[in-house]
């Protein structure tokens, strides 16, 4: 394993990334997420219109690695539907557990796939999988 | 080079197999090929420590030549396998200096479940509505959230006493604290956090003039020092073997005999019965009484020979190394620039150094730390509300043993300087 293949540019760019760091004016949902044992600690926001995911953002502290996939999940599920989003966190921890290791199955998570490579760091696993767990909770179970 | 450091074949050259490491597979699971060998820099024996050839051999010799279930049957190798579990709990009295009339130790199966027999057998039968219970605010989770639950459900009173600005307790604020509605007083001897020695004579004494029960979590203390129980008098004293050069899965409890006697068992069933009838059971004597199930025979066994190794060695030896790690230490990383060490750097410690790097987070560090087979801590190290008090979420920690050695030390800090590169800034 190559820790060049983990810091990324992409991850150290959306680790510094501000943009999807904020809280959301009219949020539906905000749904916390927390690794106990490292400290990744984050706060989902969603905004829905209808069904679609109109808006999205977070705030907390963590990894470099927690808060870059935290910030390129939001960047892909703003304007996807519930159900879209929801297939796309299957695909994602598909792939970190290398369940799923078609390229043309992994497309669709498009930045994502930068995060790839984290599964062959088993102690940083649950860093890159907590958004998506956490995105998950809050599509299924609300507030 | 370090003259211990033979003795421990995790770091032999016949171990070196750091190629395969890197190719590890999770399907397979096989962390024993993630075995670093020489190249192993390891800097985490506040979690646990690895173990000498010598302890590897007894516990080798136990199942090669003795393995029975002590306390049942009446034959040659049960027999022997009491004797070694006894010898072992002996030695541990005269490593720690108990007074058998005074007290005794009990074999649990960590420090963690020693300190839950004490907060359920003694703090929910004697602590009633309205007492308080006293604790420091560095406590490990397993001294602390015991004493959440006892104060919860008989509707006790749980206070903290705090830390100065350098990290070490603030002993007028315990001072301050401590009242005759106090009838526990939980502190760790040495913080697993901060490293720092805390001053549990004077706090042992106080305690007793208000008629509180003190509670000692020695975990960080035992197997870097000299610890003395006769002079230090406390009324619980716990440790565990795993971060003393012997195995995971034995931990100790030294109780009052006085208070022993009067607690009830905690753990019902085999081996902690005097007679048992269909609707009543009278219970064995201490330390019997707390020992109930078939004990870690091998981590007990292993434990002695530990203690044997140590005591060859000298408890005055291995601190005096340890001190030399941690001075060292603490020097190189000064120098490095974005690092901040927590608490007082002349103040009294173990080899245990907490840093952080700044804008990287800890997680971050352990992981391009690992990189260079460097074995860090990073995380709240089960001290929640510690950390908080430090105004942080999380932390590294460096922790040192005595088969650690300066040139280690060296290299981790050249390591530390290029910590921040990884993550995107541009200079050290």
């Amino acid at each position: 394993m190559n820790l060049s293949d983990i810091y990324t540019e992409l991850i150290m760019e959306h680790n510094s990334n501000k943009v999807n760091r904020r809280k959301l004016a009219h949020a539906n949902v905000s749904k916390r997420g927390h690794n106990p044992s490292c400290g990744d600690d984050i706060a989902l926001e969603i905004e829905f219109d209808g069904d679609v995911i109109a808006d999205a953002a977070y705030t907390g502290s963590g990894c470099a690695i927690s808060q870059a996939s935290t910030s390129i999940m939001i960047d892909l599920i703003k304007g996807k539907t519930k159900e879209e989003a929801m297939e796309l966190v299957d695909t994602f921890i598909g792939m970190i557990k290398r369940e799923i290791t078609d390229e043309d199955k992994l497309e669709k998570l498009e930045d994502a796939i930068a995060l790839q490579n984290i599964s062959n760091m088993p102690a940083r696993v649950k860093c890159a999988v907590l958004a998506w767990h956490t995105l998950k909770d809050a599509i299924e179970n609300g507030d | 080079m370090n003259r211990y450091r033979a003795d421990f074949p995790i770091f032999s050259k016949e171990n070196d197999n750091s190629v395969k490491a890197a190719s590890y597979n999770p399907d397979s699971n096989d962390f024993q090929s993630e075995s670093e060998g020489e190249n192993l820099i390891y800097f985490d024996s506040a979690a646990t420590t690895q173990k000498p050839q010598v302890v590897i051999n007894a516990i080798a010799d136990y199942y090669a030549s003795y393995n029975a279930n002590p306390h049942r049957g009446s034959y040659k190798i049960s027999i022997r396998a009491t004797d070694a579990m006894e010898h072992t709990r002996d030695k541990i009295k005269s490593f720690i200096n108990i007074d058998t009339k005074e007290g005794e130790v009990i074999f649990t199966k960590s420090a963690t479940e020693s300190l839950n027999l004490v907060a359920y057998s003694y703090g929910m039968t004697f602590v009633e509505e309205g007492d308080e219970i006293l604790i420091s605010i560095q406590e490990h989770h397993s001294n602390l959230v015991p004493w959440q639950m006892v104060a919860r459900k008989k509707g006790a009173i749980l206070k903290y006493y705090y830390i100065m600005e350098n990290g070490t307790i603030d002993y007028e604020n315990f001072l301050s604290k401590i009242s005759d509605k106090t009838k526990i007083v939980a502190v760790t001897h040495v913080s697993n956090v901060l490293g720092f020695v805390n001053p549990i004579a004077d706090i042992i004494k106080v305690s007793r003039e208000y008629g509180a029960v003190t509670v000692i979590d020695g975990t960080q203390a035992v197997p870097h020092m000299e610890v003395n129980l006769c002079r230090l008098d406390p009324d619980f004293y716990v440790f565990s073997g795993h971060k003393l050069l012997a195995p995971m899965g034995v931990g100790l409890l030294y109780g009052r005999r006085e208070l022993l006697d009067k607690m009830p068992p905690f753990l019902y069933g085999g081996d902690m019965i005097e007679y048992v009838e269909e609707q009543e059971t009278t219970f064995a004597e201490v330390p019997s009484k707390f020992e109930g199930g078939t004990q870690n025979v091998e981590a007990i066994v292993g434990l002695g020979a530990a203690i044997t190794y140590l005591e060859e060695i000298g408890m005055k030896n291995v601190e005096a190394l340890e001190q030399e790690l941690v001075s060292h230490a603490i020097e190189k990383m000064s120098t490095v620039p974005y690092l901040v060490i927590y608490g007082d750097k002349e103040a009294h410690r173990v080899g245990v150094i907490p840093f952080n790097i700044e804008g990287v987070h800890p997680h971050d560090v352990a992981s391009i730390m690992d990189n260079d087979n460097i074995c860090i801590r990073a995380g709240h190290h089960c001290a929640g509300p510690l950390i908080a008090k430090m105004g942080e979420k999380a932390v590294c920690r460096a922790s040192f043993y005595l088969y650690n050695t300066k040139e280690e030390i060296d290299f981790f800090v050249e390591k530390l300087k290029g910590v921040r590169r990884w993550l995107g800034y541009e200079s050290e």
